[in-house]
């Protein structure tokens, strides 16, 4: 595959990105943040980080970014876009995905293992992946609060649009398992279309020899399979 | 020149965590007639420009644009006619 991620003033998990995605081989690109050329991806990442020192919202100003007109252009065409953590704020911010990242409900920033459950496998990002599986896979963030009005839930739910929720070890999804006041425990949700994911947790660190949990090697497997399925 | 005062604040029904956290001190203060705190952003735009029908509107776009998230804020402002100090 060829992969871009796109790096922000303030982007900080861009390079763990690349990493992960160029240790299984894949053609990894950096894309600076003013480029205008997405270099003819098969997936393009927005990566966690503080874009823009997290000013004003985070993610908001991201979204005027020279580049993110062409990642719309690109998502808007069926294109694999993957927001993680800041990304996914800024997917928010953007409109490409419903929904506001508010501030965690404890004030706190959360930095912390996290077991969420797999609730849709008919997705790009979790293709073939059995639902319901519990996935162990790193959270680091002070607004991760997932808030959307009733009508939007609505929708998220009628569509199928969660993908992940957090839950204890067994898959619960309880109060007591939400880390952050996220509505429905949501952890991360895609749009109508599949093509655009945004989620809190960091696949990224959990996807090398060295981390803790492996299981963010789950994902980028689900997404090498769909794509090797053409 | 014109100023724009503007306030942008979390709609009702959004949950203000930061709110409650500075409700509860207020409590611990002793102020125990203190029901509700929510707390908002305060932003001043100054303007070169004489114009108020323009400001209003360019005023109106930018916090449509870029100061609130439509999702969970929502914003009002008041324009104040600012003089240049004498030189």
């Amino acid at each position: 595959m060829r992969v871009s991620v796109i790096t922000f003033p303030g982007s900080n998990c861009d390079s763990d990105a690349r990493e992960v995605f160029a240790l299984r081989g894949h053609a990894v690109r950096q894309i600076w943040h003013k480029d205008t050329d997405l270099q003819d991806p098969d997936l393009v990442i927005l990566p966690g980080g503080f874009s823009y020192g997290d000013y004003l919202r985070c993610g908001a100003l991201a979204k005027f970014s020279p580049v993110m007109k062409e990642v719309i252009a690109y998502a808007e065409k069926g294109g694999l876009l993957l927001g993680i953590c800041n990304g996914f704020q800024i997917l928010t911010e953007c409109g490409l995905l419903p929904g506001t990242l508010l501030l965690n409900k404890n004030l706190q920033f959360i930095c912390q293992h996290q077991y969420v459950r797999v609730e849709n496998s008919e997705t790009p990002f979790t293709y073939k992946i059995e639902q319901g599986r519990v996935l162990d896979i790193p959270i680091a963030h002070k607004e991760g609060n997932f808030y959307i009005e009733a009508e939007g839930l609505k929708a998220l739910l009628d569509n199928d649009q969660v993908v992940f929720r957090y839950c204890d070890r067994a898959g619960n999804v309880t109060a007591e398992a939400n880390p952050n006041g996220s509505i429905d425990n949501i952890a991360g949700i895609c749009n109508k279309n599949r093509n655009i994911l945004g989620m809190m947790p960091h696949p990224e660190r959990a996807a090398s020899s060295h981390s803790v949990s492996h299981d963010g090697f789950v994902l980028i497997e689900a997404i090498e399979n769909y794509f090797n399925a053409g | 020149m014109l100023k724009a005062r503007i306030h942008v604040f979390l709609k009702p029904e959004v949950l203000d965590p930061q709110g409650q956290a500075i409700t509860n001190s207020l409590h611990s203060l002793g102020y125990h007639n203190v029901k509700e705190t929510r707390l908002s952003k305060y932003i001043e735009i100054l303007f070169e420009d004489e114009d108020e029908e323009r400001v209003r509107l360019q005023t109106d776009a930018i916090c449509d644009k870029l100061l609130a998230n439509p999702n969970t804020e929502k914003y009002s402002f008041e324009l104040e006619v600012v003089n240049p100090p004498c030189e």
